[in-house]
């Protein structure tokens, strides 16, 4: 009786997986009209999304993810097809060396021109031979300070985070890469050092500064920086932008010692089964009007020169929103870390967390 | 029994159910923490919990769950009591109250706690309202207790106040008229016969928030490192899905473990079932 | 004496209910605030509630939501319900196995669960709509299972048997004797898995096709600039929604029972 309850138990489990088998492959239909995107949350403006649709007929599946690591999980998962992403500069950069990268045919792109030659020179970190990528948006890592509670001359350093006056009134940023960027300049060493000692330096530094560190955050740090309820913050310039835009008494500054300048561009990974819809969406992108939609969405520096024609001149001078030259030429450009030291910053910021 | 055979049958879709969506899936999971990151086998993956890293966070899990529990049971037991003695008919209705704020979403709440709980949130605007001293709360432990305690009690509440409702309240009066006490009927009658629930309550309770991690994320601004945590973030920041399944296959263990000690103290009918 | 031990009680249930329902007033006051940011008071407005039928991602991820939360919770009850009849009818080691393999959804860790699905979904089918459903259906058979066995457990099996010794056929004994039974516990395993599905961030996150949102899943990535004061309303309008039908259908069995006094 058993042996014959666990043989039909098999038989059943057998056709019931090669129906599922079947249907799967007929549900993959991949008709040329539709585009797959995959873009950080929040990072387009809906009107835009909809014109595309509305000007090429194509159908645009729009998929958002919050941060860089979970955009890899999403793609290495390999479970949607994904035609076109946009993520930032070391992602790129890692991906590219994984063979992932598809170039990109620049001579359909007829809104290319538009974008600033600086941007993509800077681009060269991550995409040296100008192939591949298209920017999108770029800005800084820096610090929002609450004026009423410290002054300019204090946070013109990354020391001010060490400083036990402002203890349990510090928010320090909760990225990996970010984190680590702060002690590794304070110590004037290269943000993308792989050397150990080096990076344990930067650790012992960190682990220094939990104490005064109210907490580790990225999506909230805004909103705790508006209510006040700490009163500097390393945040990304956008994040900044928008706590000023509830609190007048905010400002954000990239200090002396130079931060970190990121580039969120447009690529087509191998995935792609759309690419001449692909191509579309990129120049799309590029264009003057979806652009200056985008940017007043956004609020990030966008590296379309056409934009400027349409801000007023105070949005231009805003250095929080368009970093000077003086501010990016202190800056530098992640670049992808090595799987060994990967594991070991990893480590050390599991550490950091349990300390 | 051939009636007993046949009906029996009607679970069979379940088994095949569990069979494809439940252990096809663990066996994944086994593979790949049994594996490193070129596909040979290894066990490192398994005594990687023996890092003093992941230790510290396996005890921290085991910590605040364990005070998770004991907050929620004993603010559970009154609540359940004072229902049952409410004598209201429609038990449905007491359900519904307790799951109804699960209708606003999680995320959601757990946010609101961070408008509540903050330093000039509103608890502390009406502590300095009154005159008392304000507390700072927010992204420590206590907060991630709290969200738990917050986020668990429903689970807690719900089997106690079903394991009272199935006493027979002749037996109670019969107490009283034999001349026990208040007390005395408590401890010797209602608590013995509502076991059930309470280990049930205890491991509804215990078991999430052994595993939990979205309250520590955003109630511990980052400074509280669960098991959970690791785990999460093997999977998504490290991209080690190999150490992250591993640590997993521990926590199932622990989980195990913890119910069979949970179920030798319970002796009951229903051994094996969790709510 | 007993009428401070009742108003303590009733003090007691207040705190509780208090402590259960305070961040939903929270909410439900962020719902009218005429602000952007989740901090700040910018005054009392309507807006969001206006603004809700015409915002189309919002729109879309409930719709979504209600066809995923609706689809899977009916098939997990129907599922669940007679894989409880069965294993109730199982010799007992077989039935501790199936529990046991039962458990196993509640024990992972959600994140673990979704992965693992993820792996196995994309294996045998694409990823879309029809696998968060498959997904959800897999972490919700447990709370119907798991209410309706009790009441199965809690009869005799004789009335059944004596139905079917009376000529009744296995379908009409069932209707008979053992639905009216276990209903209350298929409501409650109904109502659980709904909630739970509702709820459910985690693995829809990872078993969700291009394109694909829920309420749950939106919000998440709507934390990097905000969230959209439309989301209180929404939220606000389903509790209360919950709610009504809530007390309806209490007024409802209430009016019942006032009948059959009479």
């Amino acid at each position: 009786m058993k042996k014959k309850f666990i043989s039909f138990l098999s038989l059943l489990c057998l056709t019931f997986t090669s129906c599922f088998s079947f249907t799967g492959c007929k549900s993959d239909a991949s008709s040329s009209d539709t585009l797959v995107v995959l873009n950080y949350g929040k990072y387009i403006e809906a009107d835009v999304l909809k014109r595309f649709q509305e000007e090429t007929g194509i159908t645009v599946k729009y998929e958002e993810y919050e941060s860089v690591e979970d955009m890899y999980a999403k793609y290495k998962a390999g479970s949607i097809n994904y035609d076109v992403i946009c993520t930032s500069d070391y992602m790129i950069e890692t991906l590219g060396k994984e063979g992932e990268l598809i170039p990109i045919d620049y001579s359909s792109l007829k809104y290319y021109k538009n974008i600033d030659p600086a941007i993509i020179e800077a681009s060269s970190s991550f995409d040296p031979t100008h192939k591949y990528t298209i920017p999108y948006f770029y800005g800084t890592v820096g610090i929002l300070y609450n004026t009423k509670m410290v002054d300019e001359k204090t946070v013109s350093s990354w020391n001010s985070l060490w400083d036990s006056d402002y203890s349990n009134q510090i928010v320090m940023i909760n990225s990996q890469r970010d984190a680590f960027m702060v002690p590794l300049k304070l110590l004037g060493y290269d943000i993308n050092t792989t050397d150990k000692a080096e990076l344990d330096e930067a650790f012992n530094m960190l682990c220094d500064e939990k104490k005064y560190v109210y907490a580790y955050l990225m999506d909230e740090t805004y909103e705790c920086m508006v209510s006040e309820d700490a009163a500097m913050a390393v945040c990304y310039s956008g994040e900044a932008a928008m706590g000023m835009e509830y609190n007048e008494d905010l400002a954000y500054v990239v200090p002396e010692e130079g931060g970190n300048l990121w580039i969120d561009s447009w690529f087509v990974p191998r995935t792609c089964k759309h690419y001449d819809a692909a191509m579309k969406w990129i120049d799309f992108m590029c264009e003057e009007e979806a652009a200056t939609a985008n940017f007043e969405y956004v609020w990030y520096a966008t590296p379309n020169l056409t934009v400027a024609a349409n801000e007023d001149e105070e949005t231009l001078a805003d250095e929080t929103v368009f970093p000077s030259k003086e501010t990016l030429e202190r800056c530098d450009i992640y670049s992808a870390y090595d799987n060994e030291t990967l594991d070991y910053t990893t480590t050390l910021w599991k550490k950091l967390k349990a300390y | 029994m051939t009636n007993k055979l046949r009906t029996s049958f009607l679970a069979m879709p379940y088994a095949i159910w569990i069979l494809i969506c439940t252990i096809l899936p663990l066996f994944y999971i086994l593979g790949y923490a049994i594996s490193n990151g070129d596909g040979s086998f290894t066990i490192s993956n398994l005594t990687a919990i023996a890092d003093p890293v992941h230790l510290k966070s396996l005890g921290l899990s085991i910590q605040t769950a364990f005070i998770t529990t004991v907050i929620c049971l004993i603010m559970a037991y009154p609540v359940a009591l004072i229902l049952h003695n409410l004598k209201i008919t429609n038990k449905g209705f007491i359900v519904f109250l307790f799951i109804l704020p699960m209708w606003m979403n999680f995320m959601l709440r757990i946010l609101a706690w961070q408008n509540i709980l903050s330093n000039n949130g509103i608890l502390n605007s009406i502590l300095s309202a009154i005159g008392l001293p304000t507390i700072h709360i927010l992204y420590t432990k206590g907060a991630v207790i709290l969200g738990m305690v917050y986020d668990f009690l429903p689970y807690m509440i719900l089997p106690i106040y079903n394991s009272l409702s199935k006493i027979n309240d002749d037996i109670i009066e019969a107490a009283a008229d034999l001349g026990a006490g208040w007390l005395n009927t408590f401890i010797k009658i209602t608590l013995p016969l509502s076991k059930d629930g309470i280990i049930s309550g205890i491991i509804m309770v215990f078991v999430p928030a052994l595993s939990s991690f979205v309250v520590s994320n955003l109630l511990g601004g980052g400074k509280v490192l669960l098991i959970g945590n690791v785990i999460e973030q093997e999977f998504t920041l490290a991209r080690n899905w190999n150490l992250g399944s591993g640590l997993s296959i521990i926590l199932m263990l622990f989980v195990l473990l913890s119910m069979s000690i949970m179920n030798r103290v319970d002796n009951s009918e229903n051994g094996g079932m969790l709510i | 004496m007993k009428k401070v031990k009742k108003s303590a009680s009733f003090l007691y249930l207040g705190i509780i209910f208090l402590f259960l329902y305070a961040p939903i007033f929270v909410l439900i006051v962020l719902s009218f605030n005429n602000s952007m940011s989740r901090t700040v008071w910018g005054g009392f407005t309507l807006q969001w509630y206006f603004n809700l039928p015409t915002n189309d991602t919002i729109m879309d991820a409930l719709w979504t939501t209600l066809r995923i939360t609706l689809s899977s919770s009916i098939l997990a009850t129907i599922l669940g319900t007679s894989a409880a009849i069965g294993i109730n009818r199982m010799k007992k080691n077989h039935a501790a196995i199936m529990l046991g393999a039962t458990n196993i959804p509640l024990l992972n860790a959600d994140i673990v669960t979704g992965i693992s699905l993820m792996l196995l979904f994309t294996r045998f089918t694409s990823l879309g709509e029809f696998s968060v459903v498959l997904a959800h259906i897999a972490f919700s058979v447990p709370y119907v299972i798991f209410n309706v066995l009790p009441k199965l457990q809690s009869m005799s099996e004789s009335c059944f048997e004596a139905a079917m010794d009376l000529g009744a056929t296995p379908a009409y004994a069932f209707y008979k004797v053992i639905w009216p039974e276990i209903i209350p516990g298929v409501l409650s395993g109904f109502l659980m898995a709904f909630t739970m599905s509702l709820d459910d961030f985690t693995i829809t996150y990872f078993t969700k096709g291009a394109g694909v949102n829920t309420m749950s899943t939106m919000l998440y990535t709507e934390l990097r600039k905000g969230i959209q004061p439309e989301l209180y309303a929404l939220s606000t309008l389903l509790f209360l929604l919950a709610f009504l039908m809530l007390i309806a259908t209490n007024l409802k069995s209430f009016n019942k029972k006032e009948a059959m006094r009479v």
